[in-house]
């Protein structure tokens, strides 16, 4: 018997990953990636509670989810590319028009 | 049985994720990331969830992981595996915050406890079918949702487009 905390625990680390990838890598795809990662976790972490509370409303909240992150890369990555059309780069530290 | 492929798919997920984070070869995590993307399809299959488990091959593994090869070979890749893959002085502050989490994590865990249980058991999904039980609740309680869905998803087609328009010289 697989207890529930075991699917929480699993998926609270791997969102500390995507947490820490989002926050130390310098490349903003590599960002992107933390992302997906961190709504992976999440994903997990509601298809579990569903199964276990015999209710289907978290594996519903899960497919919209999935849709939501297929919109969210499309523009991240749009955005990725223009950023790159125009400073020829895609690294934080080189974005810096904001700063003043 | 259960337990050993719950072990195996929790072994795998979290070993990809750190190598994933700290792979210096962006084209590398991207492939890992494929290979993670199944164990947790994995994971939705061992929680009776089938459907879940093929949109998350088609979906993620299928689309939005070959639309971020793209953008990465569209790139320049060339200086990237020679720097420091991490932010300068981030990575210590990055590993402090993310272990804080995971105890904050922890502790909500640890202190919970399962509302009361709804009407979808085990025997009437398996009984019903996995996508037979989805696509009831999405087209009758969840219509409002799935609609809005739909329309992002509309969102992100002409957003795409916009961003990745050349702007005409001149205009």
């Amino acid at each position: 018997m697989v207890h529930l905390s075991w699917y929480l625990t699993v998926s609270a680390m791997l969102f500390c990953i995507g947490v820490f990838g989002f926050l130390t890598r310098r490349n903003i795809i590599m960002m992107l990636l933390s992302i997906e990662l961190m709504l992976n976790s999440v994903n997990l972490n509601l298809a579990a509670m569903s199964h276990y509370m015999e209710d289907l409303r978290g594996q519903v909240l899960v497919f919209f989810i999935i849709a939501v992150a297929a919109a969210e890369a499309a523009i991240g990555l749009g955005i990725v590319v223009t950023l790159f059309r125009n400073y020829r780069s895609v690294h934080t530290e080189d974005i810096i028009k904001l700063k003043g | 049985m259960v337990q050993l492929l719950f072990f195996y798919f929790a072994l795998v997920v979290i070993g990809l994720g750190l190598r994933i984070v700290t792979c210096k070869n962006p084209v590398h995590s991207v492939l890992l990331m494929l290979v993670l993307f199944f164990h947790m399809a994995g994971f939705y299959l061992l929680l009776n969830a089938e459907f879940l488990a093929a949109v998350q091959v088609i979906v993620y593994a299928g689309a939005i992981l070959v639309l971020y090869l793209f953008v990465l070979f569209l790139v320049n890749l060339r200086e990237e595996v020679k720097m420091s893959p991490f932010i300068e002085k981030g990575k210590w502050l990055g590993i402090v915050g993310a272990v804080v989490l995971f105890i904050t994590f922890l502790r909500g865990v640890m202190n919970f406890s399962l509302g009361p249980h709804g009407e979808y058991t085990i025997e009437k999904v398996q009984q019903l079918t996995h996508t037979k039980a989805m696509g009831e609740a999405i087209y009758t309680a969840y219509i409002l949702p799935f609609e809005i869905a739909g329309l992002i998803l509309l969102v992100a087609v002409i957003g795409g487009l916009a961003l990745a328009k050349k702007e005409k010289k001149g205009a």
